[in-house]
């Protein structure tokens, strides 16, 4: 079973609205995130903040995971921690069946580099940058030829529907637009697990709407990719195969879900609204 | 990341924020630009000493004759008549003196058939050409038969002959020296400006038995000018002073302890001074340079801290992404060496051109030192080491997640 228990005795009512036994679902891969025991602490003494006080968690391939939580919960501790850019006070963290929770600066770079994805609320574009500058951006550090380069690019931003836009900069491009050349970024490098960061946030309903169907694609489609959608939004974790709630540095509530299709509700949008 | 690639990155970043690299550069270029000026004209100032002093002969010593004393207000060097024909004939035969001839002077109204002009008369032997290293350009020098035989032959300077002549051939014309007709048998060739200031090239030069008895009535004994002394070779100059100075107390018998009544003066040792004072004064020009060479550099410095500021979230990104904590040092690194070098040669090039410049004003030749072209650059690639190895190490230090969050 996927699913690991909750390490605490979950208190308090998971905020989402599910349903209260987990749903049942076959396992969708292999394995892709392994978490036991996570641990995170800042600061010694009086003023030690316990951030995650031991988290266990299992993500498996192509899962689509919503990982909410109030703020202070601990959700953005634990997205650093899933994401190699901290590293846990104690715990055990195997990303692909790599040992990274001890890893050194520099090989966590190579790890986030080759093995993950990032898509941010704010996108964190490179300004005055061509969308397909943007994007080769993390093959520039995997040492990627200079002509396979361009093609892997341009082919990421035909994957997120911008081929037309390769040359554009930021400020010439929608909200939408820029977290497509976003995600290209994150995908270019063909990663095993995107994190998308409130990837949403700063998106309208349709938007939104378009970015979670493209999610579902990458989840769906021949890659296979995991994706780990931190979000605070009950509407946006209806589209996620799983929902992960996390409350004072643990895991309260950890479902599988029948995911409502991005794609569908996209259909029923009053046609007014179309961009 | 390989470094051409950092570079490129680097390139690309800086061409994002065109008019800061600009004008970051700005204080390179003036630093560096001032340095190689500032160095180049101090060069060149040395160079025309050495020139002048080239072209007086730099192996000269000057004998002149006594001072006149008369009730304690004491004339200058050569005032008192003391040097004799004989003693030039003397010096001649010293071991270490290749040459010697006198130098007689006077000023006179010099006159052409279509000019007039008011010169210098110097009054000398065949050997004076030697002794000065001052070659005749165009027809003759005279000889030892026109001293002997008194004939009214003159070589004129470069600047004589344009004033008289313009430009006609002088060599066989006749001119007037004090309505004494002289025939004009060469032209010396241009020495241009002297040490001191003077025209080199505004000369006439006659026998000196010519000048005598028809321009300014002479005494058979004594030699009313100056003897001019070449040493037998560069190194023998300050062993020839000492001889003439041992010859000379012994032909006019000065007691051990009394003064000299001659001056010898070695103009080795003038040039040396000049040459040391041309080469303080740039070494002066140089600090000041480096100065705001140094300038320039904190101010790249200081770009590039503010560059890494501003640019914390692109920081965060290229780690979030797989930058490594090196890559984003050596990308910073770059780019401040970046702006450091292209400052520097574009400054090369401005204080090439504000030397060329100015020693064209000052008539300066103007010598581009390699050497300090090399250091210029060499300079410059450590300022941007020196002065982007800490906003670098800065951006490489930052932690993603919260170079993330910056706002």
């Amino acid at each position: 079973m996927a699913v690991p228990s909750p390490s605490a005795s979950a208190s308090v009512a998971p905020p989402v609205a599910a349903p209260p036994a987990p749903v049942p679902a076959p396992a969708t891969g292999d394995v892709v995130m392994e978490v036991r025991g996570l641990t995170k602490t800042y600061g010694s003494g009086e003023t030690t903040v316990h951030a995650l006080r031991g988290v266990d968690l299992e993500v498996r391939r192509r899962e689509f995971v919503a990982i909410m939580g109030p703020s202070g919960s601990g959700k953005s501790t634990l997205m650093n921690l899933l994401g190699c850019l901290d590293v846990p006070t104690a715990g055990v963290y195997k990303l692909a069946g790599e040992d990274v929770a001890r890893l050194s600066r520099d090989r966590l770079a190579e790890v986030r580099n080759r093995t993950l994805g990032f898509v941010f609320q704010n996108y964190n574009l490179l300004p005055r940058t061509s969308a397909l500058e943007n994007v080769q951006l993390p093959l520039l550090y995997a040492g990627v030829g200079r002509r396979e380069l361009k093609a892997r690019a341009t082919e990421a931003l035909g994957r997120v529907g911008l081929a037309s836009r390769m040359d554009h900069r930021p400020n010439q491009l929608s909200g939408g637009q820029q977290q497509r050349v976003a995600i290209a970024r994150a995908l270019v490098n063909r990663p095993a697990v995107i994190l998308a960061d409130e990837a949403t946030g700063n998106l309208d309903t349709r938007t939104s709407l378009e970015i979670i169907a493209l999610f579902q694609e990458l989840a769906a489609g021949e890659d296979g990719m995991t994706i780990v959608f931190v979000t605070h939004e009950p509407d946006v974790a209806a589209f996620c195969s799983r929902v992960v709630v996390v409350r004072d540095g643990r895991i309260v509530s950890d479902q599988q879900q029948p995911p409502a299709s991005a794609a569908a509700a996209l259909a029923a949008l009053p046609p007014e609204e179309a961009s | 990341m390989n470094i051409f690639r950092t570079i490129m990155v680097a390139l690309t970043a800086l061409m994002r924020t065109k008019t800061r690299s600009i004008l970051t550069m700005l204080g390179v270029i003036i630093g560096v630009g001032a340095v190689i000026a500032m160095v180049s004209i101090g060069e060149g100032a040395k160079a025309r000493v050495a020139a002048q002093f080239e072209a007086m002969g730099t192996s000269t010593l000057i004998v002149s004759g006594g001072s006149n004393q008369a009730g304690g207000a004491r004339g200058g060097a050569g005032s008192r008549l003391t040097l004799t024909w004989e003693d030039l004939e003397a010096i001649k035969g010293l071991p270490e003196v290749g040459a010697a001839a006198p130098q007689l002077r006077g000023n006179a109204q010099v006159v052409s058939e279509t000019s007039n002009w008011q010169t210098q008369i110097n009054a000398s032997t065949p050997d004076w050409f030697i002794v000065r290293s001052w070659k005749v350009v165009a027809g003759e020098q005279f000889t030892a038969a026109d001293v002997a035989g008194a004939r009214k032959v003159a070589v004129i300077g470069k600047t004589v002959a344009t004033n008289l002549f313009g430009d006609e051939d002088p060599v066989g014309a006749t001119i007037r020296i004090d309505r004494t007709p002289f025939t004009v048998v060469g032209v010396l060739e241009a020495k241009g400006t002297s040490a001191f200031g003077s025209d080199n090239d505004d000369v006439v030069l006659v026998p000196t038995k010519t000048y005598l008895s028809k321009l300014s009535g002479g005494n058979a004994r004594y030699l009313s000018g100056q003897i001019m002394v070449m040493a037998a070779s560069p190194t023998q100059t300050t062993a020839a002073l000492a001889s003439i100075s041992e010859l000379l107390r012994n032909r006019h018998k000065i007691r051990p302890g009394a003064d000299d009544d001659f001056t010898v003066r070695d103009l080795t040792s003038v040039a040396k001074a000049q040459a040391e004072s041309a080469g303080t004064i740039t070494s002066l020009l140089a600090g000041v340079a480096l100065v705001s060479l140094l300038v320039g550099g904190i101010g790249i410095m200081n770009i590039m801290l503010v560059s890494v500021t501003e640019r914390t979230r692109e920081i965060g990104l290229r780690m979030a992404v797989g930058a490594k904590p090196g890559s984003v040092r050596l990308q910073f690194l770059v780019e401040a060496m970046v702006l450091s070098l292209v400052g520097g040669l574009v400054g090369i090039g401005a204080g090439l051109g504000a030397g060329h410049y100015m020693a064209a004003s000052f008539g300066f030749p103007l010598p581009v030192n390699p050497s300090i072209v090399v250091l210029a650059v060499g300079v410059s690639a450590a300022v941007g080491i020196g002065f982007g190895l800490y906003p670098a190490h800065r951006a490489s230090r930052m932690d993603p997640i919260t170079a993330l969050r910056h706002e």
